[in-house]
């Protein structure tokens, strides 16, 4: 009986909790990977966003800034729960922070229909930029094939005559290998799609070894790189495969966790924390300042997402609400933005059109092991699948 | 498909079974003398490996770090017991059942609280992150081969103690009857403390050189448990032989079923099917197997009870 | 009965109330538990009644559901055709799964439901096409007639509520019929059931069965919840959770699922979303916690039931 009365008393208690946002007040959800062996890129993205927040004064756009943070825990149903959470109850008008395409792929309908503005700081899926392409969705990364398509055009510029493929078994993963295939001309002797969290490659690098190629590709982020090249190198193979990798999996978390073994090694990414630019000075300075270590690319994913929600909502003074002086403001707010990796365009199904970079695992003056840009494999780069999308 | 890929798969599916036998061995001991299903032996496993991560840390080595740590778990395994699971002995499988899962809650959020929610870092030593060349031409890791060769020592170890010492005779003792153990006059209360104390030591040596190779977080320990009991009642509850035989037979299957059955299946399935069904075959193989065995041998391969 | 339908009247006035208060929202939430509930009954039917345990219930839970979701996205979204197919399927599950299992006993019993319901995982998880590891997103809710979909949080919690009730009365039909009474003395006494006569194997398949069938209607539900099924509620950790319901709530009593998924639940949610301040205080985080307070309150009640578990089993004549 008296369980009974919990019950209902926990149904009934919601009334405590019925929040309205004030006009003058934004409200952002940040839904992203926060714990489990990924949950480091959810932090770096995290890192950044707030570094930009806390540098504007917590006030984006000039307007009180709440934001609101939530773990996915890289689980698309758990994804799907809290943003249905943050769009019903909380009311955010705005959401960005999804790190893994599946989650981003479970949670975009309720987006959608709640007819709110996502901007992406990650995962940007090609069913989402291509025929489903929709003015709710904005990219502050990358397409999901630009890292992959500058790393085959890298592979096939350095004359690796074969190359194998590995990337785990979820949509960024398939896009990935996609991406490599289409500007890599060579051989491809295997693609293989491991599970999404796998720790133990003992079996794909048995096969690797005895595959023998030139060239091995691996897409692998967060956790799962990090034990990938451990195990990589453990296994003596690093001496007999080149491997290369998009910038998810070489970047400074992945360094921090392997080290020494990874000089060397070749990565792709959209910056480097070398580019010469004042605002990426600043933004590599205030990180080194805030956290006391160096940002990787998904840190200046989260800052750049955050000043971009800053431009915008500063020129569409405000109206977050107005669907369509806000998605003009957004559109044009790369443009004018100072982010770290410079001024860039987006296209109109959302995704950015910018150069790539090759970078290469070396140590710096000061004997830390960094992602030196090498140089610009691929100008003004567009996203393949922006043809699909009907929108102008 | 060349030899080297079968002699490499061998290995690995070896170092799996081996890692395997550890959590095995313990589980199916106190099964086998308390008659108590224990899911909180996964957590264990999880503790040590934490424990492991942290004192190499502060010890800055693997090979100090690596005692301490079984230590330390297996002084958390015997408060555990003396405080909370000898109540469960005697009660009905779904309590012990109910009692167990709830800490593994617990322990879960517990290692939350004090490690945090991100994966901590355990890296192989220094000497041993390169390979070594075996004959016939492979280079295989030589972590690897390290975790092959410790985990064979202690099952050689734990084979002497239970059949060459004093502890292991009464060991086998309760585990083929307890009730005339006790009327023998052995004193169960310390042997039961004794006994999970070792179990807590071998999960968290299989936990502590896993680390390295696996990832040390929360929530590690379920994917084991589950493997593990398979394997107790593939090699019979209450066996150490059972519980040898079993991880062997498990580990190979698995990795073996993993690595094989796609290839396997590509040459007479078309591409899109077997790239489907390679890795859904592979993964309920063991289940497969424990049914087979089952089947055959209703009280697993090597039972306890007389 | 009185207690019944204060219990369903108070629960029909719910949504109404929330929709004075603009909490819409919670409407969903409580429509989610009503589906756990039922669940979590069935469960109890086999667990409680049955005296099974079955640590692999969330197979007929999920294989339901990914039946609905299957046939949706294969353009069947007729509810009329979908959940009869959840049904059906889940039963069949429950029959193959059932039909060997429980030539096993004790621990063995456990371990064999455990490894069938980890397969029937592993195999819907292979499914690339229809989700694999990142689950189904289905089109919308199942449709009832020609163009007329089950959406609307009022409408669904309605209908959600409704199936509660005709299951709660099902069961208690179910359990103080021959049938029920029959179950309930092998349950207190197997070896004796079999001597008096009846066919006990007989008996505990056909309680299998059909507590893997109202799973089977709980999956149809929780898939159009949220128009998205996840492989999730396939594992074995979502067995325990029901089971966790069920002790939670009163192991063998007809509201027993339901009391343990509104408290589970709520509590979940509870601490999740409302800060208490003098706690907080003492530990900021406490919030992301909630699984020890859920751990700590399963563990004292399993540790102080005075005869265990199996005590409440004697005592659930009250029913």
């Amino acid at each position: 009986m008296k369980l009974k009365m919990l019950a209902a008393a926990a149904l009934i208690s919601p009334l405590m909790s019925m929040s309205a946002t004030a006009a003058d007040e934004l409200k952002i959800g940040f839904l992203s990977t926060l714990s489990g062996p990924a949950g480091g890129i959810g932090n770096e993205i995290r890192d950044g966003f707030n570094l930009a927040t806390k540098l504007a004064g917590g006030k984006l756009g000039g307007m009180k800034t709440e934001v609101i943070f939530a773990d996915d825990t890289l689980n698309p149903d758990t994804g799907r729960q809290l943003a249905e959470r943050m769009l019903k109850r909380d009311r955010v008008n705005l959401m960005t922070g999804i790190v893994f395409s599946n989650v981003m792929l479970a949670v975009w309908p309720t987006i959608q229909e709640a007819k709110t503005f996502y901007v992406a700081p990650n995962a940007t899926p090609t069913s989402i930029t291509g025929k489903g392409c929709s003015p709710y969705f904005f990219s502050a990364s990358w397409p999901n094939e630009a890292h992959h398509e500058a790393a085959g055009a890298f592979a096939q510029s350095k004359g690796f005559k074969n190359a194998y493929l590995i990337a785990p078994n979820y949509p960024a993963g398939k896009d990935a290998l996609t991406g490599f295939k289409r500007t890599y001309k060579g051989t491809i002797v295997n693609e293989v799609y491991s599970k999404l969290n796998q720790l133990d490659y003992s079996a794909e690098l048995a096969q690797i070894r005895a595959a023998k190629p030139d060239a091995l590709y691996a897409f692998l982020p967060g956790g799962m790189g990090i034990n990938f090249i451990k195990q990589f190198v453990a296994a003596g193979l690093s001496n007999e495969v080149q491997l290369i990798v998009p910038g998810f999996a070489s970047d400074q978390d992945v360094v921090r966790a392997v080290g020494e073994p990874m000089l060397g090694l070749f990565d792709t990414s959209q910056w480097a924390y070398d580019l010469d630019n004042d605002a990426n000075r600043k933004f590599v300075d205030a990180f080194q300042k805030e956290y006391k270590r160096i940002p990787t690319l998904y840190a200046e994913q989260g800052y750049t997402a955050a000043l971009i929600i800053d431009q915008a909502v500063k020129d569409a003074k405000g109206k977050v609400q107005d669907e369509k002086a806000f998605r003009a403001a957004l559109m044009k707010a790369p443009e004018r933005a100072k982010t770290p990796r410079g001024q860039f365009k987006e296209a109109a199904n959302g995704t950015p059109i910018q150069d790539y970079y090759v970078r290469a695992l070396v140590k710096d003056r000061e004997g830390r092991i960094v992602n030196k840009k090498i140089a610009t494999i691929l100008h003004d780069h567009k996203d393949h699948w922006l043809s699909e999308c009907s929108m102008k | 498909m060349s030899a080297i890929l079968f002699f490499e798969q061998g290995l690995n599916g070896i170092q799996f079974g081996l890692m395997l036998f550890l959590l095995a061995a313990g589980l199916t001991l106190v099964f086998g003398i308390m008659d108590m299903i224990n899911l909180a032996h996964g957590s264990l496993y999880m503790i040590g490996a934490y424990f492991m991560a942290s004192f190499v840390q502060a010890t800055g080595s693997f090979w100090i770090g690596l005692p301490l740590a079984l230590i330390a778990t297996a002084i958390v395994g015997a408060v555990l017991e003396v405080s909370l699971l000898r109540r469960l002995y005697g009660r009905d499988h779904l309590t012990q059942v109910l009692a167990t899962f709830a800490i593994i809650l617990i322990a879960n959020e517990i290692v939350r609280i004090v490690w945090g929610s991100q994966p901590i870092m355990l890296n192989a030593p220094a000497e041993l992150t390169g390979p070594v060349a075996l004959p016939g031409g492979l280079r295989y890791a030589s972590y690897r081969l390290v975790i092959i060769g410790t985990g064979t020592a202690v099952a050689v170890l734990l084979y002497l103690l239970v059949t060459k010492t004093r502890v292991g005779m009464l060991v086998r003792a309760g585990a083929s009857n307890r009730e005339m153990a006790t009327a023998m006059g052995v004193n169960i209360r310390r042997l039961f403390t004794i006994v999970f104390a070792l179990g807590a030591a071998l999960c968290a040596l299989a936990g502590a050189m896993l680390g390295p190779i696996l990832a040390v977080q929360v929530g590690m320990g379920e994917s084991i448990l589950i493997l593990a009991f398979v394997v107790i009642v593939i090699g019979g509850i209450g066996s150490i032989r059972g519980a040898f035989v079993g991880a062997l037979l498990v580990g190979i299957v698995d990795t073996g079923g993993r690595a094989f059955l796609p290839i396997i299946f590509s040459t007479f399935l078309p591409p899109q099917l077997a790239s489907a069904a390679g890795p859904a075959v592979a993964s309920i193989l063991i289940y497969l197997l424990m049914a087979v065995v089952l089947y055959f041998r209703p009280q697993g391969l090597f039972p306890a009870r007389g | 009965m009185k207690r019944a339908i204060a219990v369903f009247v108070l629960l029909a006035l719910f949504p109404l109330a929330m929709q004075a208060v603009d909490g819409m929202f919670y409407v969903s939430l409580a429509s989610r538990i009503l589906i756990y509930a039922i669940a979590a009954t069935s469960l109890n039917l086999v667990l409680g009644y049955g005296g099974m345990v079955s640590f692999g219930h969330a197979a007929f839970f999920g294989a339901g559901a990914f039946v609905v979701g299957i046939l949706a996205v294969e353009g069947v979204r007729s509810a009329w055709i979908a959940w009869p197919a959840a049904i059906a399927v889940a039963a069949l599950a429950a029959l193959v799964i059932g039909a060997m299992s429980l030539r096993t006993r004790g621990v063995y019993f456990i371990m064999i439901t455990l490894a069938f319901a980890q397969m029937i995982y592993y195999i819907f998880v292979s499914l690339k096409s229809y989700g694999g590891d990142d689950g189904l997103s289905m089109p919308g809710r199942s449709t009832v007639a020609a163009d007329v979909t089950l959406s609307g949080d009022f409408l669904w919690y309605y209908l959600v509520l409704a199936l509660l009730a005709l299951v709660l009365y099902a069961l208690h039909r179910l359990v103080h019929s021959r049938f029920g009474r029959v179950i309930d003395a092998i349950r207190e006494n197997e070896a004796r059931a079999e001597a008096i006569g009846f066919p006990v194997y007989r008996y505990k398949l056909l309680c299998f069965v059909i507590a893997g069938a109202i799973a089977g209607l709980a999956g149809a539900l929780i898939a159009n919840q949220s128009s998205y099924v996840s492989p999730s509620l396939l594992h074995w950790i979502q067995s325990g959770t029901l089971m966790i319901m069920v002790i939670l709530g009163g192991v063998g009593t007809l509201w027993g699922g339901v009391i343990g998924a509104a408290v589970l639940l709520g509590l979940e949610h509870l601490i999740a979303d409302y800060r208490i301040g003098w706690l907080a205080s003492l530990a900021p985080n406490y919030q992301d916690h909630a699984g020890l307070a859920v751990g700590a309150v399963l563990l004292i009640i399993v540790m102080l039931a005075p005869e265990g578990i199996a005590g409440l089993f004697r005592r659930r004549r009250h029913a």
